[in-house]
């Protein structure tokens, strides 16, 4: 369609994890491909693979067959440009929340920065987040909620080309959910970032995304639909809770995950893997 | 009833309760528990001991009970304290000796001997304390390093699982012969920083103070959560900073658990080495008063044996504050 290459490229992605009973194919042409400052959701049934799909961007796994092309570069390892926000918060406990964010803003911007301006921008990313009063906090002196929003900073901070986030509200309460959707929004816009979200939410999804990838379930998972949430934004939640667009979106990936593709039927799955199986099984024979 | 008198026996009777109420609550907050049951303890097994040792009659007489350990304890501290004498008084002769043939002659050579009487107890115990602190200091400074390598690359942890594994089972006495006669061959200068016999035993220490701090640390390393390993690799820290700042704050729990077993399996097995060897140290005391054979030889022996005691209890209390000044987790609960 566009002639303009995508910002973030995933081409035809798929894995195999090696177990004890063989190989496990996870993913299995995955494609898709997300414009510079959008963002966009994922959604699918727990175990379906959003977390393999954000960890192969990461490049904190290599697929096993295609590719991820980010700003015309292929990914194959982990780097600050692609930074992680993950749903166990993932602070080091023994650092202070200022040195959670710094240490990855020193290395970064190694060279580039001087101390006060690393300085400077760490604590810029933490009141960005409203965290700025906790600076010298453990994490263990901090809420759930607080946590959250210093992964969140400490992703910020180093200004990555896309934000990935693997369900970072999941294991929050509804209010402080609720609060931290609203900022991440809001950083969002100011900051134009291009974020990939994965949720198993579908509120959190239609309020928050422009685009909603919904993830049809494994084994051998690939994305069943891609939809695109036209809301004018800044969103208002209680407000779209009453506009019909929002609920007509809401109803839609609730169909998708309930009625369509979402729930493959497993017994079908079955009968079709064993005859595979003895089609193998024949060819082998033959050979 | 007026009320200013009222008011005033009031207060006092208040302030008089409030004293209480304060002496209730310190006495409430006074753990008993940690103080009181671990004294009852020690009585019932003094009581006990004294018991069971006036029934066991040996070739060197009764068996001591704690009234002869404590008297016995006296007696070695009042021989420290004379020999102590003895020396003093050796080096001021030697030095009166001298000055007179400086005066008679200043061109005369004077000789200073070092004064070489017996050991006596206390300095065995500081010769003991040395050894096992530098075995384990040794074998610390190579353990951890290597611990770290095991934990973070699994070809190296490979490698080594092999000899780790035929080596940690060796009782580190079989190599005491070895170590003996390779200090003796390799280790030779005109005025040695260490006797011989004191880099034997620390060695043998050393051997053994090897494997539980090495396996400890390589288990705590290969289990840094993965999430902050993953975080890591997004950051792309370099090496060094990544085991300076990730792997070292999350594996000092077992890492310590490593140290605190090296030295008390250290402790232990030097004892049993200068038994053996005849280094100077506790174990050369034991050994000595058994073949001395009087009938004070089993009191002394005991008190020995509750020095060590006590001594391994204190080292393992030293390493465990280590731990709490090291450790970035205050709140972790150490025992
Ligand atoms: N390292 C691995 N080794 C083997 N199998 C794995 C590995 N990681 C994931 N899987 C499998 O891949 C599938 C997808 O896992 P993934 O964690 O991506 O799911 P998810 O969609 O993130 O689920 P959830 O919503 O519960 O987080 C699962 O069936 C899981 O068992
Ligand atoms: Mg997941």
């Amino acid at each position: 369609m566009s002639i303009k290459r995508k910002f973030l490229e995933i081409s035809k992605v798929g894995i195999e994890f090696p177990t004890p009973n063989g190989p496990f194919c996870a993913l299995k042409d995955v494609d898709f491909s997300i414009n510079e400052g959008e963002f966009v959701s994922i959604i699918g049934h727990s175990g379906c693979g959003k977390s393999t799909v954000l960890n192969i961007i990461a490049g904190l796994y290599q697929a096993t067959s295609g590719g991820v092309i980010l700003d015309g570069k292929e990914v194959d390892e982990p780097g600050p440009d692609r930074a992680v926000v993950f749903q166990s918060h993932a602070l080091m406990p023994w650092l202070t929340v200022y040195e959670n964010v710094a240490l990855g803003v020193e290395q970064v911007f190694k060279g580039q920065k001087s101390k006060s301006e690393i300085k400077d921008w760490v604590e810029h990313n933490l009141r960005l987040v409203k965290m700025d009063h906790a600076m010298d906090k453990k994490p263990s002196e901090i809420s759930g909620g607080m946590k959250q929003r210093v992964g969140i900073a400490r992703c910020l901070a180093m200004q990555p080309k896309v934000m990935l986030m693997d369900e970072p509200f999941g294991a929050l309460d509804a209010l402080t959910r609720a609060n931290l959707q609203d900022s991440v929004m809001q950083i969002q816009k100011e900051l134009n970032t291009t974020v990939i979200l994965i949720t198993h939410d579908v509120d959190e999804a239609v309020l928050m995304s422009d685009k909603i990838i919904m993830m049809a379930n494994g084994p051998a998972a690939k994305v069943g639909e891609i939809l695109d949430i036209n809301l004018d934004r800044p969103r208002e939640r209680v407000a779209l809770s009453k506009s019909d667009q929002f609920n007509h979106y809401r109803q839609q990936v609730l169909s998708f995950l309930y009625e369509r593709k979402g729930v493959v039927d497993i017994e079908d799955e079955k009968r079709k893997r064993t005859i595979d199986e003895a089609d193998a099984l024949e060819t082998d024979k033959i050979a | 009833m007026s009320t200013n008198s009222n008011s005033s026996s009031s207060f006092q009777h208040g302030s008089s309760e409030q004293l209480a109420g304060r002496v209730m609550k310190v006495i409430s907050t006074f753990d008993f528990k940690s103080v009181v049951f671990p004294v009852i303890g020690v009585i019932v097994f003094c009581l006990l001991w004294s018991l069971a040792a006036s029934r066991i009659d040996t070739s060197l007489g009764q068996f001591p009970g704690p009234a002869q350990v404590l008297s016995q304890s006296q007696t070695l501290l009042d021989e420290h304290f004379a020999e102590r004498e003895k020396e003093q008084g050796f080096y001021d002769r030697q030095e009166v000796r001298n000055a007179k043939k400086l005066a008679k002659n200043p061109d005369a050579e004077i000789k200073i001997r070092k004064y070489t009487g017996k050991e006596t107890f206390f300095d065995q115990v500081i010769t003991s304390l040395k050894t096992v602190l530098f075995g384990f200091l040794v074998a610390s400074l190579f353990a951890i390093p290597f611990g770290i390598a095991c934990g973070l690359s699994d070809g190296v942890y490979k490698a080594m699982n092999p000899l780790i594994q035929i080596f940690k089972p060796v009782s580190p006495l079989a190599w005491l012969p070895l170590i003996t006669m390779v200090v003796s061959a390799t280790y030779s200068s005109e005025s040695p920083w260490f006797e011989k016999s004191f880099l034997v035993s620390a060695f043998t220490v050393a051997l053994c103070c090897l494997w539980p701090t090495l396996i400890n640390t390589a288990v705590g390393v290969a289990n840094v959560d993965k999430d902050l390993l993953n975080v890591s690799r997004v950051i792309k820290l370099p090496t060094s900073v990544h085991i300076r700042r990730i792997i070292l704050p999350a594996s000092i729990p077992m890492i310590f658990t490593g140290l605190r077993l090296s030295l008390a399996t250290g402790w232990m097995v030097l004892i049993a080495a200068e038994m053996l060897s005849q280094n100077p140290g506790l174990g050369k005391f034991v050994w000595d008063e058994f073949q001395n054979g009087s009938s004070n030889s089993l009191s002394r022996i005991m008190v020995a044996v509750v020095v060590i005691g006590l001594i391994g209890f204190a080292l393992d209390r030293v390493i465990l504050l280590l731990q709490k000044t090291v450790s970035w987790d205050k709140q972790a609960v150490l025992r």
